[in-house]
């Protein structure tokens, strides 16, 4: 922004001048720094606390042949997004593994940045993986990624204010105004913010109604009856003064925060696992009484359908070392790696024998809560996440799912405000355009 | 992102009028030397920004979606045709109209305020320039995320000040916001040029002004005013200019919700989010366009002077 004159004095400028040079002369040698030694296998990666253990211990495993660094990318899935899809465009050779959203692998493989896995390393990474999850690494009948961990949101609640939690929305609603008129903590928290917290939230509130939004091939917008009672009840929802006020500006984080502040309104929170870990130093008298359930899901429909999160991991078209970065991708998300995730950074597995697995981080000692836990100890809404992943829902298959999701979070925002024919409609037109790629998104 | 070069209008027509008079041979080889040593540097200018723009003109001509590598074609017009049809374009557009009016006339007010206080500062007068030029030393994306948590409900201190719960959740109330971080980070550079204007008027015209009669208001008006107008017009040239870019305050404060997106903002949504190299560089050659028209209004409509011309405009 404006203009940068540097008045009249040459010493000034020919000192800018040089020191310029000297940076462009330098950035060449910094950049080839990286590539001498041994052969480096690159690994773009959001940040997760502990996945340099896993990559040391990989490394191990690689024995001197190769050697997996971890490159973090930012904490923003648009961010992480930006920087692959910036460098993939260019044709960059130094991305090897990449760690893709499960929204993405459509787009990336579809726009021919993805290297397909084949023969053993196919069935390898198919081995025993819950089925929501393996969906989402797949394009047009053929693997693009191994998945590395899933994501589904439980619904969390304080067992002092509702002992018994609700199973589907309307009695939900219920109790948060039965709350509400008692005086007690009532609110119902969920990501109302316009951003894909909120297409998340609409997304499972349609498969859990039996709706859909795009057809199967994700080629056709259908919008149907499901589709329409989600956003009545999303509407609801948001209307009847039962959630924060400041729901359209609620992210997860917020969320999180709303719930576990001291003296919270909140009676339900719908979010992801993590809390549990937060909650704990966050408010630990709220912690103990923390208590889970599945999703709620719709009357009349049977148990909810939750949208599943999480990453996997893909191979670049342009690596060049294709089948070592295969193996290590199969390595960084084998059982063992998988569940010590899970442990340590509290990401679901998508292998579903991690789920029952008995045995200690280290299994040569006794099992102890603190110092050596098993998934049981660390873990312990495991079971209700499993049960969820068994029937869960995925997010529209697409390679502009980006563009379905912008125009999705706009066309919802904010929620207490929903028309159902209208916003229906609008959402009918808005993403007919964008299946397209013809629309502009706002 | 927009590319704003500005080309200067056409200079008045070197004193020398080289056609007609026959220049010695010691002449043409000096000119000719002078044209090789500007060589170098012109070539970097149009390569660096020449071409992007032309590039860009190219792409707003296909159908290029980064996705869709197969499916990239020559359309010709239709993608002028999608984005100026299109609701979104049009709301940005408004937004950002808007903005760069309200802002800029705010920002002409107060810069003057500073700028007379400035140059009637006695003592202290560097560190008092210093002091005023603060705002505008601090990297916009840092003042932006400060003005965002001061305005947040769960951390900020100006949301309880005003009672409102959450100000940036809200259209009217977000804008406001980003005019006000808009007018505290740029009044500075507005000052400043304006100051440079007011060192022109010369003390004896005001004395004499004073001596016939004329109040401070009608000295101001009929006085200054007249004589500081080249640098008012450049002055609201260049922060017309900067402010129909606004991208960083808007990115940090809002991310564009609640239809509060500039062109900028969704340009880069389009490009970098969307990855439609089409869509987007058409609003880019937009952008352009208009920035282009802003730049040819204040120049010959209003006789600007264009920074680089010898002339001090045309009154």
């Amino acid at each position: 922004m404006g203009s940068t004159r540097t008045g009249g004095r040459g010493v000034v400028r020919w000192r800018a001048a040089a020191a310029t040079c000297a940076a462009l002369v330098a950035t060449p040698t910094v950049a080839a720094c990286g590539s001498d030694g041994g052969m480096q296998i690159n690994v773009y990666y959001a940040p997760e606390q502990n996945f340099q253990s896993v990559i040391d211990k990989c490394n191990e495993k690689a024995n001197g042949r190769y050697e997996i660094v971890y490159r973090t990318l930012p904490r923003d899935a648009d961010g992480q997004r930006e920087q692959m899809v910036r460098r993939l465009a260019a044709e960059d050779t130094d991305l090897d593994i990449l760690g893709l959203d499960v929204t993405w692998v459509p787009e990336f493989a579809e726009a021919q940045w993805l290297e397909e896995w084949t023969g053993e390393n196919r069935s390898d990474a198919e081995a025993g993986v819950l089925e929501g999850p393996l969906s989402t690494a797949m394009w047009e009948g053929k693997l693009y990624a191994a998945t590395k961990n899933t994501n589904v949101q439980l619904l969390w609640y304080d067992e002092r204010v509702t002992p018994e939690p609700p199973e589907t929305w309307r009695e939900m609603i219920d109790m948060a105004k039965d709350l509400k008129a008692q005086g007690k903590p009532y609110e119902i928290l969920f990501t109302g913010a316009q951003y894909e917290g909120l297409v998340v939230t609409y997304n499972t509130l349609v498969a859990s109604a039996g709706g859909k939004i795009l057809s199967d091939d994700g080629t056709e917008v259908v919008m149907d009856e499901g589709a329409l009672d989600a956003l009545e009840l999303l509407k609801e929802v948001s209307s009847s003064g039962i959630t924060d006020p400041s729901l359209t500006n609620a992210q997860e984080q917020q969320v999180q925060q709303a719930f576990e502040a001291p003296g919270s309104n909140s009676a339900f929170e719908l979010n992801w696992p993590y809390v549990y870990a937060a909650i704990q130093e966050a408010n630990p008298e709220r912690a103990e009484n923390l208590a889970w359930a599945r999703y709620p899901g719709i009357e009349g429909e049977g148990p909810s359908r939750v949208t599943v999160g999480g990453y996997n991991l893909a191979v670049s078209k342009y690596s060049q070392h294709k089948p070592e970065a295969f193996e290590a991708a199969l390595c960084l998300r084998s059982p063992e790696s998988q569940k010590f995730s899970a442990i340590k950074d509290g990401v679901p597995p998508t292998i579903e024998s991690v789920y029952t697995d008995v045995t200690p981080l280290d299994p040569s000692q006794p099992e102890d809560a603190a110092t050596n836990p098993s998934m049981a100890t660390a873990y312990p809404m495991k079971d209700v996440i499993l049960e969820e992943l068994e029937d869960a829902a995925v997010r529209p298959l697409t390679p502009v799912y980006q563009n379905l999701s912008t125009i999705t979070a706009k066309v919802l925002s904010p929620p207490a405000e929903i028309d159902v024919e209208e916003t229906a409609q609008e959402l009918r037109d808005g993403l007919q355009k964008a299946l397209e790629s013809k629309g502009v998104l706002p | 992102m927009s590319q704003t070069v500005v080309t200067p209008p056409t200079t008045t027509e070197s004193p020398k009028k080289p056609g007609k008079t026959v220049l010695s041979e010691g002449k043409r080889a000096e000119r000719r030397l002078g044209w090789l040593l500007c060589a170098p540097a012109a070539i970097v200018m149009l390569a660096v920004t020449g071409w992007p723009i032309i590039y860009s003109v190219w792409l707003s001509l296909q159908r290029y979606d980064l996705r869709f590598p197969d499916q990239r074609e020559f359309i010709g017009l239709e993608n002028y045709i999608a984005v100026l049809s299109d609701g979104y374009w049009w709301t940005a557009f408004g937004v950002t109209v808007l903005l760069t009016v309200v802002s800029v006339a705010i920002e002409l007010v107060l810069g003057m305020l500073l700028a007379l206080v400035m140059h009637r500062t006695l003592v202290g007068r560097g560190l008092v320039r210093t002091v005023t030029l603060i705002p505008y030393g601090i990297v916009t994306v840092v003042a932006a995320f400060s003005w965002f948590y001061a305005w947040n409900a769960d951390t900020g201190y100006l949301s309880d000040l005003v009672g409102a719960q959450a100000p940036l959740t809200e259209q009217i109330p977000s804008l406001l916001i980003i005019i006000l971080a808009e007018v505290w980070k740029t009044t500075p550079f507005m000052a400043l040029l304006l100051m440079a204007g007011l060192a022109l008027v010369p003390d004896d015209l005001l004395k004499a002004a004073s001596m016939d009669g004329a109040s401070a208001w009608q000295r101001f008006t009929k006085v200054m005013v007249p004589v500081m107008k080249p640098a008012i017009l450049v002055a609201l040239l260049f922060r017309t200019l900067d402010a129909f870019r606004i991208f960083d305050n808007i990115f940090v404060l809002t991310k564009g919700a609640n239809d509060t997106s500039s062109v900028s903002m969704i340009t880069y949504n389009n490009l970098i989010k969307g990855l439609n190299l089409g869509i987007g560089s058409t609003m880019s050659v937009l952008i352009f366009i208009a920035v282009a028209i802003i730049a040819f209004i204040f120049v010959k409509l209003f006789g600007a002077a264009a920074p680089g011309s010898d002339q001090e405009g045309r009154r």
